[in-house]
């Protein structure tokens, strides 16, 4: 193990360009680290995003050598080539600056999906009672612990290819909300998310469920809304 | 086109897929096993000359290329070439009647002999 790493950090906007960076290594280093290092002691304008460092907040995603993490959850023994690292902002997205995206598109894409949960209860109404074995709050669990990081949506080759694709986690959203039996807006939800720009597109290359820091599996939620909608067509109901 | 719409066109080149996947598997064996046992294209032709059977059976591969493929290659251009909208539904579409055109041919071809 050398003792100095070299980092190759994104400068500028999207015609910005890699700056090169002597970094020393440590022990139990993260990248956020390393980025933490070089914005406090090699070069203050560097701009990047972090909030919780424990993998809570989503919000310190880059791609590390070719590959989108959380660079707070990520050690750099993990991760390094030799004596070198690569960092990037989120791709399918807008640059900002440096390591920051613009998540705004993101989070369109949500609303877009219908992620909003839609109640039909009144307050007057007792609570809805779920049972935690029934077979649609068992799905929505499997896909319920998302915190909206963006690792999938940058791993999307679907969202490279076509932007208006909804991406992963918009529709991974809308798979937790469709298998809520207290939501009222399944049938506009479906409709959200079919055709072209919805699930359909998904060629499950699986890039999105590997990369997903919390292990949850988006082409698993995909997969169902693929054959919910169809069902929902072939029954005449959408 | 409505989301409705590309929704039956997923379902489509599934189900086109399915039967695609049977019948390419039927015709590959058929052909393995027909080489084999040595017979000529004319010995070959004399078999499925007047076969209702083979008639319908290529008929139905024939249709299910015809579905299948054009839907595959209009996701490829949007993809690929970022191509879409009526255009590319009526290219696609004109790809689609060819191929039924074409395929359609042969197969009547194997069936007159």
């Amino acid at each position: 193990m050398t003792d100095m790493l070299k980092v190759s950090i994104w400068r500028g906007r999207e015609d910005g360009a890699l700056q090169t960076f002597d970094v020393p290594r440590r022990d139990n280093q993260t990248v956020l680290d390393v980025v933490t290092y070089i914005q406090r002691s090699l070069d203050p304008t560097l701009s990047y995003r972090f909030s919780c460092r424990v993998g809570m907040c989503g919000s310190c995603a880059m791609q590390v050598n070719g590959r989108a993490r959380w660079t707070c959850r990520t050690h750099v023994s993990k991760v390094v080539d030799g004596d070198a690292l690569e960092i990037r902002p989120l791709s399918n997205l807008p640059v900002v600056k440096d390591l920051v995206t613009d998540m705004a598109p993101f989070f369109d894409k949500w609303a877009q999906a219908k992620g909003q949960f839609k109640g039909t209860a009144t307050r007057k109404d007792d609570f809805a009672r779920v049972s935690p074995d029934s077979p649609m709050r068992r799905l929505a669990n499997a896909a319920i612990e998302c915190i909206g990081c963006g690792v999938c949506y940058s791993a999307c080759d679907v969202v490279s290819w076509k932007p208006d694709y909804l991406g992963p986690a918009a529709m991974n959203r809308a798979w937790t909300l469709i298998n809520d039996e207290r939501d009222g807006a399944r049938r506009e939800r479906l409709e959200a998310v079919a055709g072209d720009a919805g699930c359909h597109a998904c060629h499950t290359h699986m890039s999105c469920t590997e990369q997903c820091p919390k292990q949850l599996s988006p082409t698993a939620s995909i997969a169902g809304l693929k054959r919910t909608v169809a069902g929902a067509v072939l029954k005449g109901e959408l | 086109m409505s989301a409705r719409a590309q929704v039956w066109l997923w379902i489509a080149q599934r189900a086109s897929a399915a039967v695609l996947a049977l019948c390419v598997l039927v015709h590959l064996v058929l052909m393995i096993y027909a080489v084999r046992g040595g017979l000529s294209a004319g010995e070959i032709l004399g078999r499925t000359r007047g076969s209702v059977g083979w008639l319908a059976f290529y008929g139905v591969f024939v249709a299910a290329v015809a579905v299948h493929g054009p839907i595959g290659l209009r996701n490829i251009l949007t993809e690929t070439f970022g191509w879409r909208g009526a255009g590319l539904n009526l290219g696609v579409g004109v790809v689609g009647v060819a191929l039924l055109f074409w395929g359609g041919r042969a197969v009547f071809a194997v069936f007159t002999g």
